[in-house]
């Protein structure tokens, strides 16, 4: 018991000591763990509820016939109804409605109350006021959550958006078992309000018990239109999660930075307190505490610090996850499940693994410095002046250069599942070597700089070259701050510059207008069109058809964009991005595939492609892969009367106006709303808006990264106060000794803010070369894995050199407020210390 | 009569609501002609429709077993405009139930659907009406069931033996004291019955008699009934016994009908006030509580019949998809003490009154 208490108070005592760089490590490894767990948990609560939502949707369903957003012939219905082994066959029609005057959807779904009671029943209302209501074209039944965010009760009348005219439903109940954000209607219904008739969305099946389910998927899946899907109805659970994926996987690596920033702040934390208590540690020795008991306490410390900031770090992250929930929605703001409520539960396994990387973390941390104090000789390390042996152990190995070799040579390789995991672990080799490298960096560097005249610079200078290992550990961590700061700089700066270029490329045209802002009920028909046509001051317009198809079962499906494309010359409407093939004459006919369609289904130019268009499987040849920044999933686009041909679609959704000469935008923009019918559901923007506008949008949602580089800053600072506290406490004597021989507190500090920017400006370098190297890596591997999406490196010079100013100005400055408290001692004392 | 319980609200979506006369349904007058086969079809204009079979079989190796097979038609009046073939003009439904004294309970199944896409169609040229996999339809031969629901299934042939038998006056049959409250109504009483009965693998051959419904009407039914009474009976010297009597607050009848058909052909129709129903027996189910008088004695004009279940527990509770419970079972009558027949017995109300 005693034993324990006086260990407890041996160990302990110093962690208090450094209590702020004790908070910061505890702070890192929480937010690290926090981030982790809270992605974790938002993301396993949105597969809950989306594989719930899914099964109440689908019901008893074992197999669902799915077909694009413009759906498929309803004639299918009967022919699936009718087969042997189906029992009842459901249809459903379905419709992301926008709320007439709003610039939100809401999920409608039509159904047939007779087949939905027996495969759906979660969405038939048994229990109706008129159970007519459940048939009537106008009556609508609202799930509680979407009753909730309507504020919307029977009686009331929802209206929504169709075509460029409205659609207006009266609300006849609440349905309570229905999940999320829909509403039900009878299927004839919103077939006629939403101008779908003739189309089905799906239809879900129920199989007869003891038939083959898997041998009647294969015999409707070849006999199926083109484009029209046969699967299980958890199938959607997984697309629902491949949406979603790469920013989870993002996010985790943010926590990983994090707890790997972490354990480099318990590594500086312990290996400055372990400096500090060298002869005390030495004293525990002596005192016959074996070198095993040492380091296992040691570790033990790293242990507490481990385990108390990653239990925090499982608090916060359950709060963190929370706010997310409230605040952004499951997806974490990428609006991928709206409409899906989660409860937040908890996850024990996720939970564990995130304690116990945090653990091991911090244990990483402290593994050097603790064994290295329990390999110092007693004797040796009880004497005064023996504190720089610990960083001598981090002196030249040169594996560095061979370790960024690897990083590089890493990067070259593709995704893992889709996943850029190279690309993240040439990153952290990158890292990694580059810190292997600063021994040899610092000498080489410090040998280079020119002894200035000044005695205090002299000094500073001297001290450098001296004992260049007391650098180490200031520099590792400026060089894992600058090198992520500098990386993450470059590529969202090359980012934006990209996209203002891309911006410029494709918003040609003098005033832009849309109906598909929120939800797919939005279209423009032809007499629409025509009407927008002979708005006065309209010298040309441009219409875009967007539909969507589905390329590959566990994967969402790729926009599909008819538009006015010249296959002579397609750059002159499209980013196109390398090489152009025009189709010989008898050749399939052109389309033109955005990248993450060119990436993720192997469409390069040349190919021969099969698109399934009005139900058949057309062949077209890839004519080019173009820039498109704007649709993460992928865009195919074909020529506009080709799909009309193919189709016999001729509705519109956006469209791009020329302005005849001397018309002015804003009178012809108030034509477009006053003098077309249904003018006023047009969101109607000129180019510069839009390009304002998706520039906001992307500084929002990269401002995330932003505080990310300010916390790296904070992070390289503290790691260069931790190292300069150790290096001024080893030298409080040869600070005494120089106030003895005359120099000035004065010039003392400035000896030591020298000495801070000398090590800054290394780190700096370093960090510079580093993280321009990581931001080729993020730039091209790691977002090009992630979201397909090529851009051009920018470097952004002028941001870069006011954060070198300021780096090196923080280092002067933090190494001279560091060394303060040593400068505060009495000279005297300071001397007279162990001589 | 004939408005099954079953049908006063499959799904409660029958129920004809109070609507003003002018309610955009045609009319049931008196003297209308009817015009056969076209009137064994469906009548898609009216409000409502039923083809009801009712009867008894035997087969080897089992006891007399009292079976049931109906298909509704409704015409609810809504989306009439909707240009979607969805659009729910006409709603039609199916029930089924086999009386098997040895299970001692009524097996019984339905179907529900709108019509379209040849998956729930009543034809109007002739009897021919299918719900998914159900139907009924005539034929040179006579009518030809074909039922698989989840216990058992039904692949019957109803035979006429005699010619058609309109209800009431010519066709024209009221309900209650207000000329609207009428429907056209036509029997078919004395079929042969043939076919196969399944329960589980076996199929077994039964043969039997049956008597069909047809009636179609756009009424309203009398706001004082809380519930009816209903028998037809195939009688063993070839003639056919209906009647019916409609029940206000009280429990006492405030219309009746029926009509008997001689073996000889001749037809003697009933005035209201010849109809009685007296109960001679009550039996509650242990399930829901509900009583009802399930043997009777029934007097139309001078003839008296007693009649008594096949077995007692004849009781439908639908309530999870039509929202009601009622008795409707197969039952054997005497005459003077003598077997006179068999038919089935039909008792509503008893419950609650039927909300219509």
């Amino acid at each position: 018991m005693r034993r324990g208490a006086i260990a407890l108070a041996l160990f302990a005592g110093p962690l208090w000591e450094s209590k702020g760089r004790f908070v910061l490590s505890l702070a890192a490894i929480a937010l690290g763990v926090a981030l982790g767990y809270a992605v974790q948990l938002v993301n396993q609560s949105a597969i809950n509820e989306f594989t719930q939502a899914v099964q109440a949707l689908s019901g008893s369903a074992d197999l669902q016939v799915v077909g694009p957003r413009a759906g498929f012939d309803e004639r299918e219905y009967p022919r699936l109804a009718r087969l042997p082994e189906v029992a009842v066959a459901s249809p459903v029609v379905e419709v992301d409605a926008r709320l007439a005057g709003r610039r939100e959807s809401l999920r409608v779904l039509g159904l047939d109350v007779f087949r939905a009671a027996l495969v759906q029943p979660a969405l038939v209302a048994t229990d109706a006021a008129d159970a007519l209501d459940t048939l009537r074209p106008d009556a609508i039944f609202l799930s509680p959550a979407a009753a909730e965010w309507l504020r919307a009760g029977a009686g009331d009348e929802l209206r929504f958006q169709s075509g460029l005219g409205e659609a207006a439903f009266r609300v006849a109940g609440i349905l309570r078992g229905a999940p999320g954000r829909v509403a039900f209607a009878d299927i004839a219904g919103v077939q006629a309000a939403f101008d779908r008739l003739g189309r089905l969305s799906r239809v879900e099946l129920r199989v007869l018990p003891g038939a083959d389910v898997a041998a009647l998927r294969a015999r409707l899946a070849a006999g199926l239109p083109a484009g029209v899907r046969v699967e299980r109805p958890d199938a959607a659970v997984e697309r629902g999660a491949s949406l979603s994926r790469s920013y989870r996987v993002n996010l985790n690596v943010l926590a990983l930075v994090a707890l790997f920033t972490g354990g480099l702040l318990v590594f500086s934390t312990q290996a400055l307190a372990i400096v500090r208590r060298r002869a005390h540690l030495a004293l525990l020795r002596t005192l016959g505490v074996t070198r095993r008991a040492l380091v296992a306490g040691l570790l033990g410390e790293a242990l507490a610090v481990g385990a108390l900031g990653a239990g925090l770090g499982l608090l916060v992250g359950y709060a963190l996850a929370q706010a997310i929930v409230r605040v952004a929605g499951v997806d974490l703001g990428a609006g991928l499940f709206r409409g899906v409520e989660p409860a937040l539960g908890f996850d024990g396994v996720g939970a564990g693994v995130f304690f116990v990387l945090g653990v091991a973390v911090a244990l990483a941390g402290s593994l050097v410095p603790a064994l290295e104090a329990g390999r110092a000789a007693p004797a040796a390390a009880l004497k005064a002046g023996d504190e720089q042996r610990p960083f001598e152990r981090l002196t030249p190995v040169w594996p560095g250069l061979a370790v960024i070799a690897a990083g590089a040579a890493g990067s070259a390789l593709p995704p893992v599942a889709g996943l850029p995991v190279f690309g993240y672990v040439a990153i952290g080799l990158i890292l990694i070597g580059a810190i292997m490298l600063m021994p040899r960096a610092a000498v080489a560097f410090f040998g280079l700089v020119r002894t200035p005249p000044a005695p205090a610079l002299r000094l500073a200078v001297a001290q450098l070259r001296g004992a260049p290992g007391q650098s180490m550990l200031s520099l590792a961590t400026i060089v894992a701050a600058v090198s992520l700061l500098v990386s993450m700089t470059i590529m969202v700066a090359s980012f934006r510059a990209s996209l203002g270029t891309w911006l410029d490329q494709v918003l040609p045209a003098d005033l832009y207008f849309r109906t598909t802002g929120a939800g797919d009920s939005g279209f423009l028909r032809p007499a629409d069109q025509a009407a927008i046509a002979r708005v006065p001051g309209v010298r040309r317009v441009e219409f875009i058809r967007a539909q969507n198809l589905l390329l590959a079962g566990d994967r969402p499906p790729v926009t599909l964009l008819a538009r006015a494309v010249d296959p002579a010359d397609p750059a002159r409407a499209l980013p196109i991005v390398g090489r152009v093939i025009v189709p010989a004459a008898g050749a399939p006919p052109p389309v033109w595939v955005s990248e993450p369609v060119a990436d993720v289904y192997g469409f390069v130019p040349g190919r021969v492609v099969e698109l399934p268009l009005g139900g058949r499987a057309e062949r077209f040849t890839v004519a080019g892969v173009w820039r498109d920044y704007a649709r993460t999933q992928g865009t195919v686009v074909i020529e506009r009367d080709r799909y009309v041909a193919l189709t016999g679609d001729r509705d519109a959704n956006d469209g791009a106006v020329w302005l005849a000469g001397g018309a002015d935008a804003g009178a012809v923009r108030d034509a477009l709303r006053s003098g077309v019918s249904g003018g006023e559901h047009l969101d109607i923007a000129a180019p510069g808006e839009i390009r304002a506008r998706s520039l906001r949008a992307f500084d929002r949602t990269f401002a995330v990264t932003y505080a990310l580089e300010l916390a790296a800053l904070v992070i390289g600072l503290t790691g260069l106060s931790a190292s300069f506290g150790a290096l001024v406490l080893a030298r409080r004597r040869e600070f005494g000794m120089l106030r003895h021989v005359g120099m000035t507190r004065r010039q003392i500090g400035a000896m030591l803010a020298a000495e801070g920017m000398l090590v800054g400006a290394l780190g700096l370098a370093v960090g510079l070369a580093a993280g321009f190297v990581i931001s080729l890596v993020l730039i091209h591997v790691v977002n090009r894995q992630s979201f397909h999406w090529t851009m051009e490196l920018a470097v952004p010079w002028l941001p870069l050199a006011a954060f070198c100013a300021t780096l090196l100005a923080a280092a002067a400055l933090t190494a001279l407020f560091s060394a303060r408290a040593a400068m505060a001692d009495a000279a005297a004392r300071a001397v007279k210390d162990d001589w | 009569m004939r408005r099954r319980a079953f049908l006063a609200a499959p799904l409660a979506l029958l129920a004809p609501r109070a609507q003003a006369a002018d309610d955009g349904f045609p009319p049931v007058v008196p003297g209308r002609a009817f015009e056969f086969p076209r009137d064994h079809g469906a009548h898609p204009a009216f409000r409502t429709e039923w083809w009801y079979v009712t009867g008894w079989l035997e087969g080897e190796g089992a006891p007399p077993r009292g079976f049931q097979v109906t298909f509704f038609r409704s015409r609810p009046r809504i989306a009439e405009a909707n240009p979607s073939a969805f659009a729910p003009r006409q709603l039609l439904f199916a029930h089924a139930a086999l009386a098997d004294p040895r299970a001692g309970r009524l097996a019984h199944d339905q179907r529900a659907a709108r019509a379209g896409f040849g998956l729930a169609e009543a034809q109007s040229e002739d009897a021919d009406i299918r719900v998914e996999d159900w139907s009924l339809r005539r034929g040179p031969g006579g009518y030809a069931a074909r039922i698989p629901a989840r216990d058992f299934a039904f692949d019957l042939a109803f035979a006429p033996t005699q010619p058609v038998l309109l209800q009431g006056e010519g066709g024209y049959s009221r309900k209650g004291p207000l000329a609207a409250q009428a429907s056209y109504y036509y029997s078919q009483p004395q079929l042969a019955v043939s076919g196969t009965v399944a329960r589980g693998a076996d199929g077994a051959r039964v043969t039997g008699r049956a008597w069909l419904d047809h009636e179609w009407s756009s009424e309203v039914m009398a706001p004082e009934a809380v519930g009816w009474d209903w028998v037809g009976l195939n009688l063993a010297d070839g003639g056919a016994l209906m009647a019916f009597r409609m029940r206000g607050r009280e429990g006492a009848s405030f219309w009746a009908g029926g009509a008997l058909r001689a073996a000889d052909g001749g037809v003697r129709t009933f005035a209201p006030g010849e109809i009685r129903f007296e109960p001679l027996r009550h039996w509650r189910s242990p399930r829901t509580e509900v009583e009802y008088p399930v043997a009777m004695r029934v007097r139309a004009g001078d003839l008296a019949v007693e009649v008594e279940p096949l077995f007692d527990d004849q009781e439908l509770d639908s309530r999870a998809s039509t929202g009601t419970i009622y008795w409707e079972g197969a039952v054997r009558a005497r005459a003077d003490g003598r077997p006179a027949g068999a038919g089935y017995l039909e008792l509503t109300g008893y419950w609650r009154p039927l909300k219509l």
